[in-house]
């Protein structure tokens, strides 16, 4: 707590704080010297007492523990540094892809728990990083205010999306009824009781290291719970709105990243100077034709393409419907242009594959930034990688940095174009209404439907 | 800049100037790190003296310390007297009034980070974070606007697609600014140019998402806008009296000012007053009503059949108050229970979000959020009790108030497929023929 005291927060009266002297605090391990832009970006760290210790305690770059398993390290002693590095990326990723090929094979129910064990995964590497650069590890109540708040959000939203797909399933239980139901003021209640205690656990001398924290928690909270729900609800409208985007954004990753590797030469951006340009268009092109390839492959079971339901009579999840007019093969004519180079008047496409050239488009152009985005976070607090969960490639964070963006995209072409609203849900609602509404409601159901013809 | 520069180089002597004074106050306690205890005994700059000199000069034989609260007095009978015209002249005006309301706060909040991080120059910052609030502001009125506006916004072509999808189009908007974001980083800034997006962000959070929440209160009837946000304002001051004549014990490290006295006597106050107010408010048509566009008359109207809610009914008294009363029975609105759960809520836990902001006030070592109403601070400073109690009302009234809204139904129903229009009218059909609604009579015509 002494070092604590001396570290940071509001000083308490007649407390003498003593700053490093200013060559320790070159900002952003810049040793450029221009001298008043550089001393002004030092006061600027400077500003809360809590930037300038941070720049001299942590070292630029910290070593990252090496956690290669044993076996690996002797089959490849004989290789050259580079090649070895190398290769143990590319086992880790085979080895990523096939244990994601293996969950997709046990369904839908294991995805959505593989989707939330990443999800407490990144909040706690990300956690961690703001402990770190903070030195807020002995903040009273912090770390289990933050794990309360993660568990706040996450029945928050379970309750928005499980209540409706589940339906059959939560009318069951008398105490899951209640939970459901209420769900929104009984996460709102357990966040206020969360947010009751911050205030009454704010002591003088660390209240702004305490807000940073609070901050740092929400914002974490808004980017991984909000994407990883939307990753489930896009789940829950057929496995292959899941699969083809966070495949289009690892195909995009590893063709860009050979491209780079072959013909690289134009650096992309200051931020990532291992990006290249040709890396870049190569990896947009590969990753259009790939998830063209991928949607025909996948429109074509009805594992991956019907919304997942909960039947209760099985007591499972199943996927078994008619597939919508998305996934049934329809006969498009080509353009002229098109016509000269393949010599086909018309081509049979699944509608999807056109949609799929849209989130193959965003994957390739707008995912990478997701992937800057990171790269400067990690600059701004000067940490090589996000944690040392896989070995060769970092933490969690860093597989998943490019899938951030993607996520609501998906969620929101889907809930634009795609998506009509869930019958189910319409059906409750109307359950709930008033009688007289309900009337209303029929006697202009009926002639609508009527009109339609379908009467 | 070369002044802001060079106070923050040197010990600040300088004049106090209006917009500054904030920022020389942190300046004072910041650049001194070196030289806390001369911070700590220098007391805190004064704020400029915003007051009009019409009123200095009615006041000017008065002691400081009367003087303050004849201030603060006057300021707060203007605010009240605003409230009351602006609840005069209708929903339409509410819904503006919110909306400036928020973005004042906001960008108090960001001035406050401006200041904090010294960041006037980072390039693009100011354009990136209003932009932001325009993003999210559209979403939030694409969500909520589009229910209730439904008839206008289908008429006119560019708006109904800009609402059909809003959602697409904010996020796309979101994006570009997200992408402008990245290709802006620079790389002696990086870690100033993160916590300004993190700062930007959270703001947004807090600030327009509870004016969201607010505005869509409003529709669902005005009183459930103006009881919460009155039993705020009623607890302030009642808090502020009961402190003022009986306050002894204090209440919480973090405002000193606060007392047992004034919390427990302003809760008993609040929920009595929030008793009154109901029963007078749920008399009258407009207060009551949901806000609905009129197509015809081309306006907000607020005319309807009142709810249960809202009609007088009988209730029991317990025993324990028969004795004390000597009545058997009491006529009240049912909306009456609600709003005692109502100013329960503003009275205990409002004053969190009160505390809340001291804390930050105290964390960033500022003495007001701005100076933008004299003798009060800026209009954050009014309404940071506020802040919890939008979110409550709404989440109050999405679980056991409102139902959903059947013209939303319809229109829902209209997009699905026919077999699913078909599966759900069997369904309707067979539910009202159970509740007797239906005959099979009816049904066959």
């Amino acid at each position: 707590m002494l070092g604590l005291r001396h570290r940071g927060g509001c000083p308490g009266p007649g407390e003498v704080v003593a700053l490093p002297p200013l060559e320790g605090e070159a900002a952003g391990g810049d040793h450029e010297t221009e001298s008043t832009s550089d001393k002004e970006t030092d006061i600027d760290d400077r500003y809360g007492d809590l930037d300038s210790r941070i720049d001299s305690d942590i070292p630029e770059i910290p070593p990252s523990s090496d956690r290669t398993p044993e076996i690996l390290k002797k089959a490849l002693s004989g290789l050259s540094s580079r090649w070895k590095n190398w290769w143990i990326r590319g086992i880790l990723t085979l080895t990523m892809i096939s244990l994601f090929f293996l969950i997709i094979y046990m369904g839908s129910f294991m995805l959505m728990l593989l989707v939330l064990g990443i999800q407490v995964k990144c909040f706690h590497e990300i956690i961690t990083i703001g402990y770190r650069v903070y030195h807020s590890y002995d903040l009273p109540w912090f770390r289990t205010l933050s794990w309360y708040f993660l568990l706040c959000v996450n029945y928050f939203f379970y309750g928005e999306t499980v209540a409706d797909y589940f339906a059959t399933f939560v009318q069951r239980e008398e105490q899951l009824q209640f939970l459901i139901r209420y769900h929104r003021f009984i996460s709102f209640a357990l966040y206020l009781a969360g947010f009751c205690m911050f205030v009454l656990s704010l002591v003088k001398k660390h209240c702004r290291l305490q807000f940073y924290m609070f901050a740092w928690t929400h914002v974490t909270l808004l980017i991984i719970v909000t994407q990883s729900h939307l990753v489930i609800q896009s789940l829950f409208e057929g496995m292959i709105w899941f699969l083809l985007p966070i495949s289009s954004v690892i195909c995009n990753d590893i063709t860009a990243y050979l491209f780079g590797f072959f013909f690289g030469r134009t650096p992309l951006i200051k931020l990532s100077p291992k990006k290249t340009w040709e890396g870049f268009i190569g990896g947009f092109f590969s990753t259009v034709v790939f998830g063209f390839i991928a949607a025909y492959v996948l429109s074509k079971y009805q594992y991956f393409v019907c919304p997942v339901e909960y039947r209760s009579d099985v007591n499972s999840f199943v996927t078994e419907c008619e597939p919508s007019e998305l996934f049934q093969l329809q006969n498009y004519s080509l353009p002229p242009f098109l016509k000269a180079v393949l010599r086909q008047e018309r081509v049979s496409l699944y509608p999807f594959q056109l949609h799929s050239i849209a989130l193959s488009t965003f994957a390739s152009l707008i995912g990478p930034f997701g992937g800057f985005f990171a790269s400067g976070f990690k600059r701004a607090f000067k940490i090589k990688d996000f944690a040392n969960t896989i070995p060769g490639h970092g933490g969690i964070m860093d597989r998943f940095d490019c899938q951030y963006l993607m996520a609501t995209f998906v969620h929101v072409y889907i809930a634009s174009f795609i998506r009509g609203p869930n019958p189910s849900k319409v059906l409750q609602q109307l359950l709930v209404l008033q009688p007289e509404h309900q009337l209303n409601i029929y006697k202009t159901l009926k002639i609508h439907l009527i009109e339609k013809g379908i009467l | 800049m070369t002044e802001l520069r060079q106070r923050v180089a040197h010990e600040p002597d300088a004049p106090p100037e209006d917009k500054e004074s904030e920022s020389e106050a942190k300046v004072d306690g910041e650049t001194a790190s070196d030289s806390e205890s001369r911070t700590e005994s220098a007391p805190l700059p004064v704020p400029a003296d915003d007051t009009p000199e019409v009123l200095n000069r009615a006041l000017s034989n008065l002691s400081s310390r009367w003087k303050n609260w004849w201030v603060r007095g006057i300021l707060t009978l203007a605010m009240i007297a605003f409230f009351f015209i602006i609840i005069y002249l209708g929903p339409m005006v509410l819904m503006i009034i919110v909306m400036c309301v928020q973005i004042k706060c906001f960008h108090e909040i960001i001035t406050i980070g401006y200041n904090v991080y010294h960041s006037y120059d980072l390039p693009w910052f100011r354009t990136l974070s209003w932009y932001f609030l325009l993003c999210v502001n559209y979403f939030f009125y694409g969500e909520t606007v589009t229910d209730y506006f439904f008839t206008l916004v289908q008429r006119e072509e560019p708006l109904r697609i800009l609402s059909k999808y809003h959602r697409f189009i904010s996020f796309t908007l979101y994006l570009i600014g997200f992408c402008m974001f990245v290709l802006s980083l620079v790389k002696k800034h990086y870690r100033l140019q993160f916590y300004m997006f993190g700062w930007t962000h959270v703001t947004l959070l807090i600030v327009v998402t509870q004016s969201h929440l607010v505005i869509h209160n409003l529709f669902e009837g005005m009183i459930w806008f103006i009881v919460p946000i009155s039993c705020v304002i009623c607890n302030d001051i009642m808090a502020y009296m009961f402190g003022f004549f009986f306050g002894r014990t204090p209440l919480i490290k973090l405002s000193p000012k606060k007392t047992w006295e004034g919390f427990i006597g302003g809760f008993f106050a609040t929920v009595v007053f929030g008793l009154l107010l109901s029963y007078v408010m749920s008399g009258y048509r407009c207060f009551v009503c949901p806000v609905e566009y009129n197509n015809d008359t081309n306006s907000f109207t607020v005319d309807c059949e009142p709810s249960d809610l809202f009609r007088l009914q009988e209730y029991n008294i317990p025993g324990v108050i028969q004795s004390v009363i000597g009545w058997k029975t009491v006529r009240m609105y049912p909306f009456q229970i609600h709003s005692i759960a109502l100013s329960t809520f503003a009275s205990l836990i409002g004053p969190f979000g009160g505390f809340f902001a001291s804390g930050f006030k105290r964390a960033f070592k500022i003495k007001d959020f701005a100076n933008t109403i004299p003798g009060h601070g800026g209009i954050m400073d009014r309404f940071d009790c506020q802040y919890l109690m939008a979110t409550f009302v709404n989440v109050y009234i999405a679980s056991f108030i409102r139902g959903p809204n059947p013209s939303k139904l319809i229109q829902q129903f209209l997009t699905l497929r026919p077999d699913q229009q078909l599966h759900i009218f069997n369904t309707l059909q067979s539910h009202l023929i159970d509740k007797g609604m239906l005959t099979s009579a009816i049904e066959d015509e």
